[in-house]
């Protein structure tokens, strides 16, 4: 299949790293030129300069730390509620046939619904701040996870169960010895991509919101303020290093702990 | 005829017929239960926040599906509310397709260039896109326009990025046989790159899919908007109007199941040859 052949020709990683930087620094150069010379209005689209010296200054700031705990705290509530609802439901339907026919038509029908589209609604029903931003997050990031482990159970080579199976290993057993074992790589892609969903949502239902506590009312706040967007773009600066952070540290956790699975190599981006 | 050979293919009939509906019911009948109870448990509790089905089913109705049979049921309403939101959408996902794809392809095959662009990819990738939204607002008009700035910013990425690592991972043997038969440079696009890199695209397309969706609701929630079903959302949020929030919350339902079913029709299409498709692109 074509992906066994990733060729790592040509470039080293140093090369490509240097390369890298370069980029970053001729889009840093580039927006510098065109705020200080005029051409881009600088309160609609600040320098890069200007944008990253006022991240580093937040840094500092213990309002702003603040609300990033804040949004941290329900991304981490919800991802591990999730994973806890998820995994075990995936590992149900997965291995359980009857109960996946049944249930079915209930999840075709409730996966598709956009979780954006529940804010409003949570906002009436459970009001603000954590209470309704963990179940949102829930609810969006249940999805990949238990749709990536009842994949995963697909995927275990029935020999392996039928191994154990005739060694007089129970139902239960096969399914924590061999069965979720050789699902995990599915599940982690499953977590990686209900963690930038999980996010999302949490940062989107704070700029909703109104009022409260977290990044997303940071932003939301400053960008209703005059000359604010260097103050918005800050933020998003931090939540996209938030984002990366996140995504880098699953990436590497996976290739770790599942370097033995071939899954790997044909798994999702 | 006799008997006998009426009867086999008859009782095969029968137990298929018999398969079929235990199969049908086995797959509807908790659905069915399940609205059953909704619909119970609502009437007796009598919450405002929790109208019965019935009652959000009436709604729909009159809110979209009273039209003529000619149009498909649909109301003025519907093509007030609905009809510039799948606009937006539809256009905004066509754009990230189209330069997704050709953009993917060109630094797949440029090792070179993604070296100097992948950390400002991979930056933009990770931002969650409701962050940049109020960027967009002022950045752009009020409405379509930052509108469908912040679908395109945020749906383009998935696409770009799996096609570049399609287009980057086409088999050696495969290049050098379009070598060997001096296919033209847009040749080899056309019948080796493209078809090697299709499975990671429509992967993309389907992340893209949901996050378009995503963003489609969440830009028209915003103050500053005048239409659309996300409009309609914050209006009846405004009004405390359940009902119709429900109801747009069902369409939205329906209509992220249908675009999902479509999407899954062309893939499979253009995917038969690909044995390993469903391996690939979880």
């Amino acid at each position: 299949m074509a992906n066994q052949t990733t060729p790592p020709r040509g470039l080293s990683r140093p090369g490509k790293w240097a390369r890298g930087a370069a980029g970053v620094a001729v889009l840093f150069l580039a927006s510098e030129a065109l705020g200080r010379a005029g051409i881009v209005d600088r309160s609609y689209l600040p320098p890069a300069s200007s944008i990253t010296g006022r991240a580093l200054e937040l840094f500092g700031d213990t309002t702003f730390l603040f609300n990033v705990r804040v949004t941290l705290t329900a991304w981490a509530l919800g991802m591990l509620l999730a994973i806890a609802i998820s995994v075990p439901l995936g590992l149900l339907l997965g291995s359980v046939p009857a109960v996946n026919t049944a249930v079915r038509a209930i999840v075709e029908f409730l996966r598709p619904i956009p979780s954006v589209a529940l804010i409003p609604l949570a906002g009436l029903v459970l009001g603000s701040g954590l209470n309704m931003e963990v179940p949102l997050i829930v609810y969006a990031c249940s999805w990949p996870i238990l749709f990536n482990t009842m994949y995963g159970l697909d995927d275990v080579d029935p020999t392996a169960k039928e191994t154990l199976r005739s060694f007089g290993f129970g139902r239960i057993q096969v399914l924590l010895r061999v069965s979720l074992p050789s699902a995990a790589p599915f599940i982690a892609t499953g977590v990686r991509l209900a963690a930038s969903i999980a996010l999302i949502l949490a940062v989107g239902t704070e700029i909703l919101s109104g009022f409260g506590d977290g990044l997303g009312m940071f932003i939301a706040q400053a960008g209703t303020a005059p000359d604010g967007t260097r103050d918005v773009l800050a933020g998003t600066l931090w939540a996209g290093c938030l984002g990366l952070v996140i995504d880098t540290l699953l990436v590497q956790a996976e290739n770790r702990a599942f370097r033995w699975h071939k899954a790997q190599r044909s798994g999702a981006s | 005829m006799t008997a006998a050979t009426l009867t086999a293919p008859a009782a095969r009939r029968g137990g298929r017929a018999g398969r079929l509906a235990r199969g049908v019911l086995h797959r509807w009948l908790p659905l069915a239960v399940l609205i059953a109870c909704w619909e119970a448990a609502t009437r007796a509790s009598d919450s405002p926040f929790f109208p019965p089905p019935s009652k959000i089913a009436e709604r729909m109705r009159d809110l979209w599906f009273s039209g003529p049979p000619s149009h498909l049921f649909l109301n003025a309403e519907a093509g007030d509310s609905i009809a510039p939101s799948l606009a937006r959408m539809a256009f905004s996902l066509a754009a990230c397709v189209v330069a997704g794809v050709v953009l993917g392809i060109a630094l797949g095959r440029s090792e070179r260039v993604l070296a100097y662009l992948e950390p400002l990819l991979q930056f933009a990738r990770v931002i969650p896109p409701p962050t940049l939204v109020p960027v967009f607002i002022v950045l752009f008009e009020f409405g379509t326009q930052m509108q469908v700035a912040s679908i395109i910013f945020s749906a383009i990425w998935p696409i770009l990025l799996n096609t570049a690592d399609g287009a980057r991972s086409v088999d050696q043997m495969q290049m050098a046989t379009a070598e060997a038969f001096r296919l033209s440079a847009f040749e080899r696009i056309r019948f080796v790159i493209l078809p090697a890199s299709l499975p990671k695209i429509f992967a993309g397309v389907r992340l893209a899919l949901s996050l378009s969706l995503i963003l489609m609701v969440f830009s028209e929630l915003l103050p500053g908007t005048t239409d659309g079903l996300g409009f309609e959302l914050t209006n009846a949020q405004s009004q405390s109007d359940l009902p119709t929030l429900w109801s747009v919350i069902v369409l939205l339902g329906i209509l992220g199941y249908l675009f999902n079913t479509i999407l899954l029709a062309v893939e499979r299409r253009f995917l038969r040859w690909h044995r390993g498709a469903r391996k690939a692109d979880q």
